[in-house]
């Protein structure tokens, strides 16, 4: 009763490297950080060093921001165990809507860009009404909403496009401005890198500090300062590229907007109550309403949530292209979507991090730019795109099957043979209970247990 | 002894599973044409010996030896027992709710030629088997309108298809009303004067006692005894005694119960089932709880335990009809389980797996989960004490776990068991509501967990425990409630309670006992 001698653990040299992200979920991520590295470096060699130059780093962030915000929004959606389909009608919506208040009405840009928030939760109160509350599917109250809101589009805006003001172009095609003395490089991106830098120095030992309070099993002290100086390589070589761009460019604007939701949401998913009831009513619904938690309410935040950050990247996308048009925003859901999958979430719900999205969508767009600067044509690319996509998730599946915390466990299974990871059975999946007391039926009031609905 | 010959013989089963000896040389003598009951408590492995018979569990799986009219037999699956005249009917039915009688009926044996199918000749030979079974219904019903007597029936019809020669029925009657059980039962007399020989599970002896011409006794794996009822002159109370007997010694905790005033109430519940407006699964219930006391309840599977506990905790199952829930003086109203956690309610659930745990989270975030605002500032979660809290719990519960950052999937059952009861009791309940607390759990383990309950009341909290196992009730409570078809049929103090007198009111109505 008093042996807990589990396999100890075996610790020291190359495996300390794998709780530089952590344990769980940061491990996760990992392997699909790797996978990015390792792709840039193909592309870096294979473009003949133009993948990493300003221009195209920069051009590469302000031509997939808006797609890595919906990301955002689409990974909370998934780890409730929904999907949203409607997210490039609802930014094509919004976008017309603010394009036409400031031309036709001549609403000033700023108070435009709250009203198209506020049509996007309009939108979202909408799905999310249907979704949490009626019990419909969200596939299919997204795939209403997508036709629904690709009509609003072209009924608005006549299906012609309309204009936005210059001054609006600034949240999509502007710069971190030019201030201070001529140094040769933009001021105030070296700065933003300078912060980044100090800010992930201080995260690592802030970090150490709380596992020592904690008194859980921590990296030793040379991890954490190789997982430093990486990523103060990583960050001030970027800084470098971002600061030395063609006069009048520096790191986007639209990259800053995205910088600040991604640190905001990855809070929000970790570390707020909130946060934890998506990951509990995507794991598993009926354990988190018997916990108390208020599973409706869930399901029609996370839903709305998703709308605002549509209408969000259909603004900045407008102000990119200086008008919106009725082709905007078309299968966006579907690029977000395969992000969030390729970042290591569960079609089936209650796995996800905001973080893996963003390096998930990061790789489809590498892979993108890559395959178009060495002149694949569009039709080759797609095909390689949804290639990879399949790969990814067979990866994680496939290692799920084993018992192996997803492509990290794939990546380091020759190295780790015989530890820990190796000896653990399947995780059971909820959904595969075949024991399951659940009738299953949809939102109706209450009911619990024993099955009313008696087929097997 | 009697005449007729054996159709059936299972020689010396024995059925592993990991870790668990589910049965242990069984023995089981079938007669042509006779209705032969098999009784034991839940868990006992009735279920575990029928699926060996029905081919769930295939030959090689198991040992021992099956001979069916005369010659051994291996199945490799259900199939092949069926073609040898072998069907089981499941508690849970096998019907497909959005096809019609006729489609269920013939469904994996679809009449017709080079997979087209017949429906002329379905349809004609569905009436002709319908008929059999003594249902009137049109063949295109579908089986979703129909009643669950009625399915019940169909199933019957889809064996008889099946050119049936032996039946095997688990728990046929337990979702059926007095009504449609008494025709079920008439049924299969009728079955049985035609030569088809029945092997009939049931917890409602009163019903195995009419029909039954032999009972096996199953008991923790192993076959007890074998009773002619007409020879033997079985009555009920002999078969509980075989059912029950075991020794309760040293499987609990030495406690001295410290007992204070009534804290808890229920008055008059009523709750409606889920989907059926016309059943109730909770009528007219009351029970009371005092500080520091262990309260049980006693009931069949199906008796209504679980949709009582879930009811009163936020109305977590069925439609509330009436009825009062007093706590400290004061009427409270919990209309969700977060006002049941609120007012110091906790309740562990029957399925740890579906009903109690987030599988894919870690240890330390389920142990907080069912009161994260407990740990938190603003909303934002503090993880460290997410930690402390949850490493403490490891400790003081011996939750076997290198760390807590562990994932529970990975835990043994008892280990996940502690880990739940870790979440409610970081909630500060006054009253645990412990549905099966030790099911599915080895030995060892069980021994815990009774101590922690014990500890639980010491401290002054109420415990209501939930379980099949009348040993359990019997060992771990104060005193215990016994429920029969949704109504409480006794209140007895535990140390007047021995399982006889339990079983007694646990499968038949108040009248008959206090009488």
């Amino acid at each position: 009763m008093t042996q807990i001698t589990e396999a100890p653990k075996k610790s020291g040299g190359i495996r300390d490297l794998g709780k530089m992200f952590g344990s769980g979920s940061g491990a996760k991520q990992l392997g699909i950080l790797g996978a990015l590295v390792v792709i840039i470096i193909i592309f870096q060699v294979w473009t003949g060093g133009l993948t990493l130059t300003p221009g195209n780093l920069i051009a590469l962030v302000s031509q997939y921001s808006y797609i890595l915000i919906l990301a955002i929004g689409m990974v909370m959606v998934i780890i409730a165990g929904h999907i949203d389909l409607s997210v490039g009608s609802v930014a094509a919506f919004s976008g017309i809507v603010v394009a036409s208040l400031m031309q036709n009405f001549n609403v000033p840009w700023p108070v435009a860009i709250v009203l198209g928030l506020v049509v996007g939760a309009l939108i979202g109160a909408w799905q999310g009404f249907w979704v949490a509350y009626v019990g419909v599917p969200a596939f299919i109250v997204t795939l209403a909403g997508m036709l629904i809101f690709r009509g609003g589009n072209q009924f608005i805006g006549n299906a012609n496009s309309v204009a936005v003001p210059k001054e609006f172009q600034f949240i999509g095609a502007g710069y971190l401005p030019e201030v201070g003395p001529d140094t040769g490089y933009n001021n105030l991106t070296l700065l933003l890198g300078l912060v980044v830098i100090v800010a992930i120095v201080w995260r690592e030992f802030s970090a150490r500090r709380t596992q020592a309070e904690m008194g859980s099993d921590m990296a030793p002290l040379w991890v954490s300062l190789v997982k430093i100086a990486g990523l103060v390589i990583v960050t001030g070589y970027a800084t470098y590229l971002f600061s030395s761009g063609r006069v009048g460019t520096s790191f986007p604007i639209s990259g800053i907007i995205l910088g600040v939701l991604v640190l905001l949401y990855s809070f929000v998913t970790r570390n707020t109550i909130f946060g934890r009831h998506i990951y509990a009513v995507g794991g598993n619904s009926h354990a988190a309403e018997l916990s108390g938690v208020n599973s409706r309410r869930v399901n029609f935040f996370v839903m709305m949530n998703m709308s605002v950050l549509a209408s969000l990247a259909g603004m900045i996308f407008v102000a990119r292209s200086t008008a919106s048009g009725p082709q905007d925003g078309l299968n966006w859901e579907l690029d977000a979507i395969a992000a969030v999958f390729i970042g290591g979430a569960a079609v089936a719900g209650g796995v996800g991090t905001v973080t893996g999205s963003i390096i998930g969508g990061l790789v489809m767009a590498v892979l993108n730019n890559g395959l178009q600067l060495v002149g694949v044509p569009s039709d080759r690319v797609q095909i390689i795109k949804g290639l990879v996509l399949l790969a990814a998730v067979a990866i994680d599946v496939w290692n799920k099957s084993q018992g192996r915390p997803s492509i990290t466990g794939f990546l380091t299974r020759k190295r780790t043979g015989g530890a820990l990871t190796t000896e653990t059975p399947p995780v059971p999946r909820v959904q595969d209970d075949t024991n399951a007391l659940e009738p299953t039926v949809g939102a109706s009031e209450t009911n619990r247990p024993s099955s009313v609905t008696p087929n097997n | 002894m009697s005449s007729s010959p054996t159709i059936l013989e299972m020689r010396s089963i024995t059925k592993e599973f990991p870790g668990v000896k589910a049965l242990s040389n069984v023995s089981l003598t079938v007669r042509a044409g006779e209705i032969h009951a098999i009784c034991g408590e839940n868990g006992a492995g009735k279920s575990t010996l029928m699926k060996v018979l029905s081919g769930v569990y295939p030959f090689g799986t198991y040992e021992g030896d099956i001979v069916f009219q005369g010659s051994e037999v291996r199945f490799r699956d259900i199939r092949s027992s069926e073609q040898t005249g072998i069907v089981i009917i499941h508690q849970e039915l096998a019907l497909i709710p959005e096809l019609s009688i006729t489609e269920n009926i013939f469904l994996g044996n679809e009449p017709g030629r080079g997979g087209v199918i017949d429906w002329k000749d379905a349809k004609k030979r569905a009436i002709e088997l319908l008929a059999r079974v003594g249902l009137k219904d049109d063949p295109d019903s579908l089986i979703k309108n129909i009643g669950v007597g009625k399915q019940q029936l169909v199933e019957i019809a889809k064996a008889l298809n099946k050119s049936v020669k032996l039946l095997i029925l688990d728990e046929p009657t337990a979702a059926l009303n007095e009504n449609d059980s008494q025709h079920l039962l008439d049924l299969i007399r009728g079955l049985k004067s035609k030569g088809i020989a029945s092997i009939m599970i049931s917890h409602k002896l009163n019903e195995i006692e009419q029909v039954a011409d032999s009972i096996t006794i199953i008991r923790d794996g192993r076959s007890i005894e074998t009773l002619n009822v007409k020879e033997d002159g079985v009555n009920e109370d002999r078969i509980i005694r075989g059912m029950v007997g075991r020794d309760l010694e040293s499987r609990f905790p030495e406690h001295t119960p410290k007992i204070g005033e009534v804290f808890f109430e229920v008055r008059n519940w009523t709750v409606q089932h889920p989907l059926i407006s016309d059943r109730l699964v909770c009528k007219d219930e009351s029970l009371f709880v005092r500080r520091g006391e262990i309260v049980g309840i006693a009931g069949l599977m199906g008796a209504g335990r679980t949709e009582l506990a879930m009811s009163i905790f936020g109305r977590s199952y069925g439609t509330y009809v009436s009825g009062t829930i007093i706590k400290d003086g004061k009427e409270i109203v919990l209309k969700n389980a977060g006002d049941a956690i609120d007012h110091g309610l906790a309740y562990v659930s029957e399925d740890r797996k579906v009903l109690g745990l987030n599988l894919l989270d870690d240890i330390k975030r389920s142990t907080v989960s069912a009161k994260l605002k407990k740990i938190s500032k603003r909303d934002v979660v503090d993880e460290v004490k997410e930690y402390e809290i949850s490493d403490a719990y490891r400790k003081s519960l011996r939750i076997k776990t290198p760390t807590v950052n562990e994932g529970v999937g990975k835990l043994s059952g008892g280990n996940q068991q502690k880990v739940v009861l870790a979440k409610w009791m970081f909630t500060d309940p006054d009253l645990l509501i412990l549905d099966e607390p030790t099911r599915g759990i080895d030995v060892g383990a069980k021994f815990e967990i009774y101590g922690i309950i014990q500890k639980l009341a010491d401290e002054g909290k109420g415990v209501i425990v939930i379980s099949s196992e009348l040993p359990e009730l019997l060992g771990i409570s104060d005193r215990i409630y016994t429920v029969f078809e949704g109504a409480i049929t006794n209140d007895i103090p535990a140390a007047e309670a021995d399982p006889e007198t339990l079983m007694k009111s646990m499968t038949s109505a108040k009248k008959k006992v206090l009488s």
